[in-house]
């Protein structure tokens, strides 16, 4: 036994290196103003093998990507590259000692070809100086057949699609013999095919030696992919275990450090009248006889594969894109939305899938927020917006919905992406809709800020809403839907009942 | 973490009314102004030996020379908050004091444009004018609006246009012989009290009116102001016509203080009027700046002229010193940005 002292002096001495560790963090700790975000972390990174990051929103492994990354400097600890100790002072730092990131928001520049994001700033030169496009274009189709991509190198980013994008990314990182990949949630936005894809190259570059760091919110992929996985919770490091090792509970009990009980309360309430009834909807190119009812109280949940046009039905409902033919009627009467304006007109409220896009306003507070739906009709007087009046409805929204912010005048980008889309629902309930349009509700924020916003969506049927929640999360459409709506490239495949509907089921309509 | 909401109510639960909110950002701006006025105030005592500010004359001449680019950059300032921008503000300046100024000659000028339209009482070329500038800003909002070409094009296409117009409407012959009613409004303080005017009504809309929330909720996100119901394309066209109405006032105005309208009027006016919104805090990305700050701004750009000629600093330097106070402002405010950030 050899006392830890003397081994950090070896360590240090740079003697003896590790040779089973490709990468190593010990002791991180990074403190941001007010959060500890890593509290004296640790993590290994084994050579050729998928180690995955595990934790709710919050709990610390974005922080410790971002520091492995050089994007972040700890305040405290060691990262030890091949057994040598290492600063990484900027993302190029860290590009250059072979660990390279793929950002979840893929960092490429659209109106540039393949080849050249690829080599950019390490184009080759001819002997004039100039930036030699024959033999970039060689280097880049030696890479891709290295790694089975099929994507011509000349092509301009832009019109890839977001697969493809990512395997570029992945090549550009391989482009920099990097030892290290760091993967934020790859397949986020990617179909089950390209899934696949993305899958069999990572496990090429696992086998070729290389290291690989992968963020993911899925637990089926960490089955399917990771060799190992590490959990953390609050920014504390809680274990690495190998994968093959454990059952998806025990990692939840981990994530979480608790049993999830009252994870979807669903309640039974009794439905009313058919608010809302969609025949024959279409929109060309897109999706076409999409028909359904949706009563009072009731949750439709709508299942389906990324591009499967859920979304796109959304949108078509409340008139962000009007539907070429088919018709809508609410409570019975029909009705012709063409534009936003219309179905807000109609109490229809839409919370859409992308918080930062096409939800907040980041740059204004959370009073500016959450009022903006709602002065369509109401809180206005000549034109004048009646600001006292409207401050304590939002006031009284966000002690409803425990939107964690300090004032109504703090800027929506500071609050959490949970906070956020708690705002933003409550801009859509001071409307007070009739039919409320939820896609991707809970996506991207914490289990418990997701089971307080399950909790008012039931609140909401309770009082008579008709809700249609798209979800991605085959647990949360199960678990709060009486009737699921599945949908397969652009058609409805099936509706299950609630008791009948089973995870299996569900992707057994969805890929059909 | 605890569930519970630790919230320091924005409100005042018992009156309903909204609490001091933290310090506004203009005081910033207003710091500034305070400072390079103390500047040249002491600039004045070493150089020439007497006080800069304790002259109402130069103070009143100060305000009255950037009163028409204030006029024109409250409507820019609305322009740009939606994240957008109007070069061709100047332009229909000079437009717009052309057109106006031909409906307002007297009987007694020989050459008048249109002999059979003289004398015509004041409200008439003023209309003509303010009608005018709106019709061009409304045509940059349709542009805008509904073929989705950049603001930038839209309105350098009307920028060269309308100055074309000018210069065509006489083939460059200057419009005198003006009503002293019409002129009147140029005369004294009138144009510094338009401009106050002009900014507290757009101030108040700005702050407290349906037009206002989602001129600000545009800029800040286009697409999830759609979603919320807003009709993007009206609304742009409402902005950009207001902001051309303004012009034409300001060419109203410009037409009236010269006694004159000449095809060359208005030359820059929309890259002071732009300098005085970003100087005063309105960001270019859109989505933030108010009419306080742009009005300070505006004060800004008429202390360094005045200054300068108080100064007896040559012409030429005045204009490179300016570039580089302009861009320096931004700078700063860019940094201060980073900074609260951070925080």
């Amino acid at each position: 036994m050899v006392s830890p002292a003397t081994m950090a002096a070896v360590r240090k001495s740079g003697a003896v290196p590790n040779s089973e560790y490709l990468l190593t963090a010990e002791g991180i700790r990074k403190e941001f103003p007010g959060v500890l975000a890593l509290d004296d972390v640790s993590f290994r990174l084994k050579r050729g093998s998928v180690h995955a990051l595990m934790g709710e929103n919050g709990a610390g492994k974005s922080t410790l990507m971002k520091i492995l990354a050089g994007i972040y400097q700890p305040d405290k600890g060691r990262v030890q590259l091949k057994g040598h100790d290492i600063r990484l002072n900027s993302p190029l730092d860290a590009l250059e000692n072979g660990i390279a990131m793929i950002h979840q928001e893929l960092n490429l520049m659209a109106y540039m070809t393949v080849a050249e994001n690829i080599w950019i700033r390490r184009e080759p030169l001819n002997r004039f100086g100039l930036v030699d496009h024959a033999e970039m274009r060689r280097r880049t189709e030696a890479l891709f057949d290295r790694l089975n991509i099929a994507i011509d190198p000349e092509i301009q980013v832009k019109e890839l699609s977001v697969a493809n994008r990512q395997m570029v990314e992945i090549a550009k990182a391989v482009s920099y013999e990097s030892d290290v990949l760091i993967m934020d949630e790859p397949t986020s936005a990617l179909t089950e095919r390209e899934v696949d894809h993305l899958f069999r190259i990572i496990r090429d570059l696992r086998a070729e030696g290389i290291g690989i760091v992968y963020i993911t919110h899925k637990m089926n992929e960490l089955f399917e992919i990771a060799d190992e996985f590490s959990v953390f919770r609050d920014g504390r490091y809680i274990g690495t275990h190998a994968s093959t090792d454990v059952t998806r509970d025990d990692i939840i009990r981990m994530m979480v450090g608790r049993e999830i009980t009252q994870m979807f309360p669903k309640e039974e309430v009794p439905l009313g009248e058919v608010l809302l009834s969609v025949r024959n909807l279409s929109l060309d190119g897109v999706f076409r006889d999409v028909s359904f009812d949706v009563r009072a109280g009731e949750i439709l949940g709508v299942a389906g594969l990324v591009g499967s046009g859920r979304s796109n039905v959304a949108e078509t409902l409340f008139g962000v894109t009007p539907a070429s033919s088919g018709t809508i009627e609410i409570d019975g009467k029909p009705v012709r939305i063409d534009s936003p304006t219309t179905a807000i007109r109609n109490r229809m409220a839409f919370l859409t899938e992308d918080r930062k896009d096409t939800g907040c306003l980041l740059i204004l507070d959370v009073l500016e927020n959450m009022q903006l739906a709602v002065l369509q009709d109401r809180f206005v007087r000549n034109g004048f917006v009646e600001e006292n009046r409207l401050a304590v409805e939002c006031e009284e929204m966000c002690r409803k919905l425990r939107v964690k912010t300090p004032s109504l005048g703090e800027r929506v980008e500071n609050l959490s992406g949970g906070n956020q889309q708690k705002v933003l629902i409550g801009r859509w309930m001071l409307t007070n809709p009739k039919i409320l349009i939820l896609d991707e509700p809970t996506r991207g924020i914490d289990v418990g800020a997701k089971a307080e916003i399950h909790r008012l969506v039931t609140e909401m049927a309770r009082n008579g809403v008709a809700v249609i929640m798209i979800s991605s999360e085959m647990p949360e459409v199960l678990g709060m839907s009486d009737r699921i709506m599945v949908m397969h490239e652009g058609r409805v495949t099936g509706f299950l009942d609630r008791a009948e509907a089973t995870q299996v089921k569900v992707m057994d309509l969805a890929s059909r | 973490m605890n569930q519970q909401t630790a919230m320091k109510p924005d409100v005042d639960l018992k009156t309903g009314r909204p609490r001091q909110r933290r310090m506004p950002p203009e005081a910033n701006i207003f710091l500034v102004l305070i400072g390079i006025a103390l500047v040249f105030e002491i600039l004045g005592w070493v150089f020439i030996g007497q006080s800069f500010l304790m002259n109402k004359q130069r103070l009143t001449i100060m305000i009255l020379q950037v009163s028409v680019i204030g006029i024109i950059s409250v409507g820019v300032t609305q322009v740009i908050i939606t994240g957008g921008i109007d070069l061709s503000s100047g332009s229909v300046v000079g437009m717009t004091a052309m057109i106006s100024a031909s409906f307002a000659q007297a009987s007694t000028w020989p050459r008048a444009l249109y002999p059979g339209l003289t004398d015509l009482p004041f409200f008439i070329p003023i209309g003509v004018g303010i009608l005018i500038g709106l019709l061009a800003g409304f045509i940059n909002g349709q542009l805008i609006a509904r073929t989705k070409i950049p603001p930038f094009i839209a309105t350098l296409g009307m920028m060269v246009t309308a100055r074309g117009i000018s210069k065509w409407y006489t083939k460059g012959q200057p419009v005198s012989g003006l009503t002293e009613q019409f002129t009147f409004i140029g005369t004294g303080i009138w144009p510094v009290v338009v401009f106050l005017v002009v900014a507290l009504i757009f101030h108040i809309a700005l702050r407290y009116t349906r037009y206002g929330k989602f001129t600000y909720a545009i800029g800040a996100n286009v697409q999830a102001a759609r979603v919320s119901g807003i009709n993007i394309e009206n609304h742009l066209v409402k902005v950009y016509a207001i902001a051309g109405m303004l012009a034409g006032l300001a060419g109203v105005v410009t037409a009236a203080r010269a006694q004159t309208a000449q095809a060359g009027m208005g030359v820059m006016y929309e890259l002071d009027a732009i300098a005085a919104a970003v100087i005063g805090g309105t960001s270019l990305a859109g989505g933030a700046g108010r009419i306080t700050g742009t009005v300070i701004g505006t004060v800004i750009l008429g202390v360094m002229t005045s200054g300068f000629t108080f100064l007896r600093v040559d012409a030429y330097y005045q204009e490179i010193i300016k570039g580089m106070i302009i861009v320096a402002a931004v700078v700063a405010d860019v940094y201060r940005q980073k900074k609260r950030a951070k925080k």
